[in-house]
């Protein structure tokens, strides 16, 4: 590590655990209730953002995976103690992933959004199929007793995790390989790199997170069906976010994460029938208006910054 | 008679892109150490060639060997792990990358695996020999289009590559920058690489060559040293017949 790196950590670790101190704040319930989304979601953009910021796949599966996690945590729990739950689920995300990626990473772009957002849609159905026909039920009580301030420090614990792991990716090889990928595939192919490979492994990481925050959510509804298992705006929401943030940084994300979900919070709440339309808006203003993401126009300003004092010093 | 060490064997190669044949029937040996051009007027289908031996396409018939090795069924990445790098007629930078890293690219996941301080070393060696060492840590965006075929040659060597295909490398440089080239490219040989060259340059093609092909709507038509082929009847009136239209 260079020192800025050690510097960075430093930072980073103090900055965590300043908000781990969040759940002892007064009046914290209504705290709570807004930092538990703006974590969650920060962890789904990070993680989403590691697999489709370099390739430039943008995955609308996020709702797939989260749903998988979330949605087994109620049988999981008959069988199993919750913390045993948490790596089954990162373990179905990232085979959900590698089944996934496996089929369509091999396609162009297009192709890959489309099926992933039908993967959810398509989970959902053969989950409510299975248990309209076998099971006789329509959903699944989640029994296990785990307040707001222990999902909001699994949620703290996940975030730290998605930042160490991006680090080490973006040092290794695979993080190297990925960047070339998302450069040109054709020379990542002549350069010896296994493109698929590469893709898939890293389409899986961001699927296991993903479903560990599903399952690590579930406990704030006591009562789960799977249309709200696997809802599509999440997966919309977490590439709104991560695009608005930035996907070219491990923090871009984050940058837009924090806005972005309290105003959802505040939007979902007041305009609950007109969420989609507003989504819709949100989704075309990002992409429009800011495609390299308020990371992207902070290092500009910055340089440019930068670039003028050294204008000046040296002229 | 011929006991030179055979490298590369082209078996009656043929690639269609739909009803259009672009390589037909070729076949063709390399030699270690050889400098071997590929030549033919515009559209004959050396591109495609060069594509076909790097695995970038599939063929449609025929094979492909290195040494003993069917290769025209592998992947491209196999391809070039077994010690095959190329350069692209239109070059192909990594955009978001410096120059350095560019290099890099071509020394960690193939024919040749470093990482970490090596594989700087190695990639600022192989810039330093095509005269970029200065532009290292420049972004690409930054080069002229000539650095960037220099860079782009760096990142091929950096591979360590037993056999180097060129795709018109030298085309776009000024009388100087292409006698500096046709150095490098002898400079190659002469430490043991094999190279096919695909040229529109005379000079280069008399003074490096040791033997052409020829080809023509996607057939040989003629194959022997530059002097033999260059005067050969049918290779003039393919030229000519190219300067007509
Ligand atoms: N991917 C492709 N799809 C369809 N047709 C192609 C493709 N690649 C090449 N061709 C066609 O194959 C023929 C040979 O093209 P190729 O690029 O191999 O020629 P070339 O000898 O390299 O020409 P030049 O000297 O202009 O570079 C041309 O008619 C070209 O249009
Ligand atoms: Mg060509």
């Amino acid at each position: 590590m260079t020192r800025k790196e050690v510097i960075y950590a430093v930072l980073v670790l103090a900055a965590f655990a300043v908000l781990a101190f969040i759940p002892s704040l007064p009046n914290s319930a209504a705290v709570l209730s807004l930092v538990i989304p703006i974590t969650m979601y920060t962890v789904l953009a990070t993680s989403w953002a590691l697999f489709s910021g370099p390739t430039h796949y943008i995955s609308l599966a996020t709702a797939a995976f989260y749903g998988v996690g979330a949605y087994m945590m109620a049988p999981a729990l008959e069988v199993m103690p919750y913390w045993m739950v948490l790596p089954i689920a990162a373990l179905s995300g990232a085979l959900l992933a590698a089944l996934v990626g496996a089929m369509t990473l091999r396609l162009s772009g297009v192709y890959f959004v489309i099926f992933t957002l039908g993967l959810a849609e398509m989970v959902r159905q053969v989950i409510t199929w299975y248990q309209n026909n076998f099971a006789g039920t329509r959903g699944n009580y989640v029994f296990v007793d785990i307040n707001d301030a222990q999902i909001y420090w699994q949620l703290l614990a996940l975030a730290l995790l998605v930042y160490l792991v991006g680090w080490l990716i973006n040092r290794s090889r695979l993080g190297f390989a990925i960047r070339i990928i998302g450069n040109d595939e054709l020379v990542a192919r002549h350069s010896g790199i296994n493109t698929a490979r590469a893709k898939i492994l890293l389409f899986m990481v961001s699927g296991a997170f993903a479903a560990v925050v599903g399952a690590v959510m579930t406990p704030r509804f006591v009562y789960i069906e799977p249309a709200m298992a696997f809802n599509p705006e999440v997966s919309f929401l977490v590439v709104i976010m991560a695009l608005l943030g930035g996907v070219h940084r491990l923090w871009g994300p984050l940058v837009g994460a924090i806005p972005f979900a309290l105003t959802w919070e505040v939007i979902a709440s007041n305009f609950p029938a007109q969420t989609v339309l507003l989504m819709g808006i949100a989704f075309l203003l990002v992409v429009y208006y800011i495609p390299s993401g308020v990371a992207g126009i902070m290092e500009k300003v910055y340089f440019r910054a930068r670039q003028q004092r050294r204008e000046v010093s040296h002229g | 008679m011929d006991n030179r060490v055979r490298v590369l064997e082209v078996r009656n190669v043929t690639r269609r892109f739909g009803g259009l044949v672009a390589v037909n029937d070729m076949s063709f040996d390399v030699h270690e150490q050889e400098v071997m051009g590929l030549i033919g007027p515009n559209g004959s289908g050396k591109t495609t060639m060069m594509n076909l031996i790097s695995g970038a396409l599939r063929v449609s018939g025929g094979d492909i060997m290195m040494d003993d090795q069917l290769i025209s069924d592998m992947p491209a990445r196999h391809i070039a792990r077994a010690g095959v790098a190329r350069t692209f007629q239109l070059v192909r930078m990594l955009p978001t990358m410096t120059a350095l890293e560019n290099v890099m690219a071509g020394a960690v996941f193939g024919h040749k695996k470093l990482w970490g301080r090596a594989l700087q070393v190695h990639a600022m060696r192989q810039l330093e020999r095509v005269g970029m060492g200065t532009s290292a840590h420049l972004p690409t965006s930054a080069l002229t289009y000539i650095d960037q075929k220099r860079v782009e040659l760096a990142r091929a060597l950096a591979a360590n590559p037993r056999i180097i295909l060129l795709d018109e490398w030298l085309a776009g440089l000024n009388p100087t920058e292409l006698r500096t080239g046709i150095e490098l490219i002898a400079d190659l040989r002469a430490e043991g690489r094999t190279i096919i060259l695909v040229e529109h340059v005379m000079d280069a093609i008399r003074s490096l060559c040791d033997r052409c092909v020829v080809m023509n709507t996607g057939r040989k038509i003629a194959e022997g040293t530059p002097a033999e082929v260059l005067s050969d009847d049918e290779v003039i009136r393919a030229y000519l017949g190219d300067d007509d239209d």
